[in-house]
């Protein structure tokens, strides 16, 4: 009997002193829990506490599933879990390791209440948890989550966690996180001002916590509340702005891509080039083959297709472009409705031709893993496939540029352009010039085929959609200019998006086109009209 | 004197060329109807239709012909005149429809009861009585033409420049007329008509006299194409299209010239539109197309430009081909369009029919050549040896 209770009594002590020793680290969640099966709601909240307080980032799941309503203790044992339906199963997961304890049938376990008090104390122990968190990342999201829902009770766990943190993003986070909840606390007025302040620089999330609080808010901070919530929309009316103008460029950028090679032949050689957009199809196409290489013999170079496709591309569409040149146009100089004819003669053949070896259907074209996917900048989003055509056309141009005034062959064909009959006589080959500059300018078209195979249907009818716009740019930005090329494939983009939220995509695009139409009236030569002499030529 | 200017328009050929049209007007419908369908000599309807469908393409070509062949002006813009007649027509064959429809609403077309119109937008008033209708094939297609051409030609744009906004014109007509709000019945365009001026559509009487129609109307605007080229006027068209500048300085207001021309072609045009939409018994946004357009070019290019005949046969001979070519080996018909659009411009320049006339005048003017040499080989030798020195 004493044997007995001697044992007992080191046994309990043995307990206390493990157990003390486990809260010293962070003590074992998993009683705690186990005391939920026959807590009441004061009791339990208690326990929310103090499972919390154990600091554990492992409860986290199983909280989250005590708010849903998904934890149960088992009758037998009065063990708990979370648990979820595996058919008409439950299965059980501890609720601390997550690990799965088997399945049973639903009779077998009972379902622990919660009521909203409880939900409110488990978001705000959940907050406190991943706010403490040592995964930047998850305190981070803690902030954000806070800041989705912002309430009262969060307020102490975030000045908690903000006085220990120390990473500059995380704690400027959590320095809204804390403004937001401060708003529905009973702080003062003063600190309330102060966060009203924070709040106004949160662009649209700030917006909703504001007109939330807008009707309970002391009169006293109404004049602050307006001010930054009109300060709040005037940013948003700028990023939208903003916004409009990036999607605008970016619908410029594909402008500029599919008019540039066209601002060579028609604008510098005034080759009126139907075939255009067939040299800007093939580019695509050549794309689509280069992928088809690299999934069946190194799909490992996948993410490098692109950059292999821009020689090839060029190559394949720049030599189809010398073959037009030296076997049709060349016979046509001096006759550009008749050259017009003929391309477009050209251009059908070769859409057939595609049609008849590629099939009629749109092929598969990759994305690249840089290309995909976005990030957001300020208000707006801002997808990376976007972007990089942006980037990309740009650099197409100043190349261009670089190679049209810098560089001895752009010399020449500057010349040869200008006055042929001088050129010749000064030593210059011009037929061999006129050849390399229509190939030059397919190759573009080609180069230009390879980007826009990534935001486009890859199909023989691809060019035909690009020919009209690359005219309309080449003709609205003044021809033999490439700047004009340039200001003109932006300036069409940015106006058909600022036009499409008021009257719709196509009545924009036809209202620019008409534009253009008149526009061509009032200065025939275009934007950028070239002067003296050429003009006549 | 508009019998003069009439009868001047009758030269040898155009004589010739009518003659043949009316007898065609008259000879295929009464083989249509008046042979029983096993005979040798029988055209069957469908047969009928298609060559009443070449006819209409002819009349576009010639359109088009009389401001590119005679005026220089390249329009790739033709194709929306052409619609524009045949949506008129269009109009007024739904508004026969009446309460036929498939919803049975005596006013509104099927497609507007689709879309939950209430009633009938302003710009359907009016079609339901033919005289009208007629009238705006006419009137539509100008009024556009003269506004178009009022802007484009007064402030000089010519050239390649016209034929891109032409272009771009006829392009945005099609995404306009594609969208449903239009009221024109949006990507479906008009269709399922019932009857003409009381007539079946489709009945066998009907077509033959939509054929002759075609034929005699073919006929009609070919001695007014004529009569415009052969006056005075067609002389200072021409000298339009060779040196715009130097009739410019000798006084004559090119602008003005070349916008009545341009009206006067997109009026035929219309006209051409609105016999080819009850004879096809569709019309749609597609006809808006560039590459019609475009195609109505290489009709031109192909016969030959300038001529007047050159147009009518190269739009017949190329649909007639194009019909083939689809029938039996669809693949390779873009392929000899294609190869057809190159071609004649490398070696054909001038059409069949313009290669023709300048061979012809060519043998005439190597005979006349050759008769004066023997006249003079008997004169006076030395006269000849300086009249070639100075040939």
């Amino acid at each position: 009997m004493i044997m007995r209770y001697f044992f007992q009594t080191i046994f309990i002590w043995m307990t206390l002193v493990v157990s003390t020793q486990a809260f010293a680290q962070g003590s074992d969640p998993k009683p705690l829990f186990d005391q939920l099966a026959d807590a009441n709601f004061n009791h339990a909240e208690t326990l929310v506490g103090q499972i919390a307080a154990t600091g554990d980032p492992r409860v986290v799941p199983a909280l989250n599933a005590f708010a849903e309503g998904d934890l149960y203790f088992r009758k037998s044992d009065k063990a708990v879990f979370s648990a979820k339906s595996a058919g008409s199963q439950l299965e059980l997961i501890d609720p601390v390791t997550g690990t799965s304890a088997g399945q049973v049938a639903k009779g077998a376990v009972t379902k622990i209440k919660v009521n909203n008090n409880l939900r409110r104390a488990i978001r705000a122990a959940l907050g406190g948890l991943t706010l403490m968190s040592p995964d930047r990342g998850a305190r981070l999201s803690a902030a954000d989550a806070i800041l989705r829902s912002p309430s009262a009770e969060a307020l102490e766990l975030v000045e908690a966690a903000l006085a220990k943190e120390t990473d500059a993003e995380v704690k400027a986070r959590m320095e809204e996180a804390r403004a937001v909840s401060l708003l529905s606390s009973d702080r003062s007025i003063d600190e309330k001002r102060a966060a009203i302040e924070t709040i106004s620089g949160l662009g649209a999330a700030g917006l909703g916590v504001l007109n939330s609080v807008a009707v309970t808010i002391d009169p006293g901070l109404k004049p602050d509340l307006d001010k930054a919530i009109a300060s709040i929309e005037n940013e948003q009316q700028l990023w939208n702005l903003a916004q409009n103008v990036w999607y605008g460029m970016s619908l410029g950028s594909v402008l500029l891509l599919a008019a540039i090679g066209l601002a060579i032949t028609f604008g510098v050689m005034g080759i009126i080039n139907m075939a255009h957009g067939e040299m800007v199809m093939l580019g695509a196409y050549s794309t689509f083959m280069v992928q088809e290489v690299i999934r069946t013999h190194a799909p490992g170079l996948f993410d490098w297709s692109l950059a292999i496709a821009l020689p090839v591309a060029f190559l394949i569409t720049g030599l189809v472009g010398f073959v037009i040149e030296r076997g049709v146009i060349r016979f046509l100089y001096g006759r550009p409705l008749e050259t017009l004819l003929a391309t477009w003669g050209v251009s059908l053949i070769l859409q057939q031709a595609i049609r008849t070896i590629f099939g009629p259907t749109n092929q598969e074209v990759g994305n690249p893993s840089w290309m995909s996917g976005s990030f957001p900048l300020g208000g707006m989003t801002i997808t990376y496939n976007r972007m990089w055509i942006i980037v990309f056309s740009l650099t197409i141009f100043f190349s261009l540029l670089f190679v049209m005034k810098k560089t001895a062959y752009g010399l020449n064909m500057r010349a040869v352009t200008q006055n042929r009959r001088m050129a010749s006589s000064m030593g210059i080959r011009t037929p061999w010039v006129d050849a390399l500059t229509f190939a030059l300018g397919s190759g573009i078209a080609g180069i230009a085929g390879v980007a826009l195979s990534q935001i486009d249907n890859v199909s023989p009818n691809l060019g035909q959609s690009y020919i009209i716009d690359s005219f309309m740019v080449v003709v609205f930005g003044g021809v033999g200019n490439l700047w004009g090329t340039l200001v003109g494939a932006l300036s069409l983009g940015i106006l058909n998006k600022f036009l499409e939220p008021s009257v719709g995509a196509v009545l924009g695009k036809i209202l620019v086109l008409v534009l253009i139409i008149l526009f061509i009236q009032k200065r025939p030569r275009g934007l950028f009209a070239l002067k003296g002499r050429a003009v006549e030529a | 004197m508009i019998t003069g200017f009439i009868l001047r328009a009758l030269e040898g050929k155009i004589i010739v060329a009518v003659g043949i049209l009316l007898a065609v007007a008259l000879i295929v419908p009464a083989l249509n109807l008046l042979t029983p369908p096993d005979s040798a000599l029988h055209i069957p309807t469908y047969v009928m239709a298609l060559m009443g469908k070449y006819l209409c393409y002819a009349l576009l070509a010639l359109a088009l012909d009389l401001v590119w062949g005679y005026c220089g002006i390249l329009s790739l813009g033709h194709g929306a005149f052409f619609a524009l007649g045949g949506y008129a027509m269009g109009m007024y064959l739904m508004r026969q429809i009446g309460s036929r429809g498939v919803y049975g609403n005596p006013d509104l077309p099927d497609f507007m009861v689709f879309l939950n119109w209430k009633e009938l937008p302003w710009f359907w008033y009016g079609f339901d009585m033919f005289p009208f209708a007629m009238a705006m094939v006419l009137v539509v297609p100008g009024l556009l033409a003269f506004v178009f051409g009022w802007f484009a030609f007064r402030s000089r744009v010519n050239g390649v420049y016209l034929s891109i906004i032409t272009q771009a014109m006829t392009y945005a007509l099609m995404l306009a007329f594609f969208r449903n709000d239009m009221g024109f019945g949006g990507n479906n365009g008009l269709t399922d008509f019932k009857d003409i001026l009381g007539f079946q559509v489709q009945a066998g009487g009907t077509r033959a006299v939509l054929f002759a129609l075609s034929a005699i109307m073919l006929a009609l605007c070919l001695i007014v194409a004529s009569a415009i080229t052969r006056s005075k006027f067609g002389k200072v068209l021409v000298g339009v299209r060779d040196a715009e500048s130097r009739v410019r300085f000798l006084g004559f207001r090119v602008e003005n010239i070349k916008l009545f021309t341009f009206v006067v072609s997109a009026m035929f045009a219309g006209i051409a539109g609105a016999l080819f939409v009850p004879q096809v018994g569709i019309i749609n946004p597609g006809e808006f197309a560039p590459a019609n357009s475009i195609e109505v070019v290489v009709w031109t290019a192909v016969g030959g430009r300038g001529t007047l005949i050159g147009p009518i046969i190269g739009a017949i001979l190329v649909n007639a081909g194009k019909s083939f070519f689809t029938g039996a080996f669809p693949e390779f018909w873009l392929f000899a369009l294609g190869g057809l659009f190159i071609a004649v411009t490398l070696f054909l320049p001038k059409g069949i029919v313009g290669t023709i006339q300048h061979g012809w005048n060519a043998h005439k003017a190597r005979q006349a050549a050759a008769e004066t040499e023997k006249g003079r080989d008997a004169a006076t030798p030395p006269m000849t040896q300086q009249a070639q020195a100075a040939e």
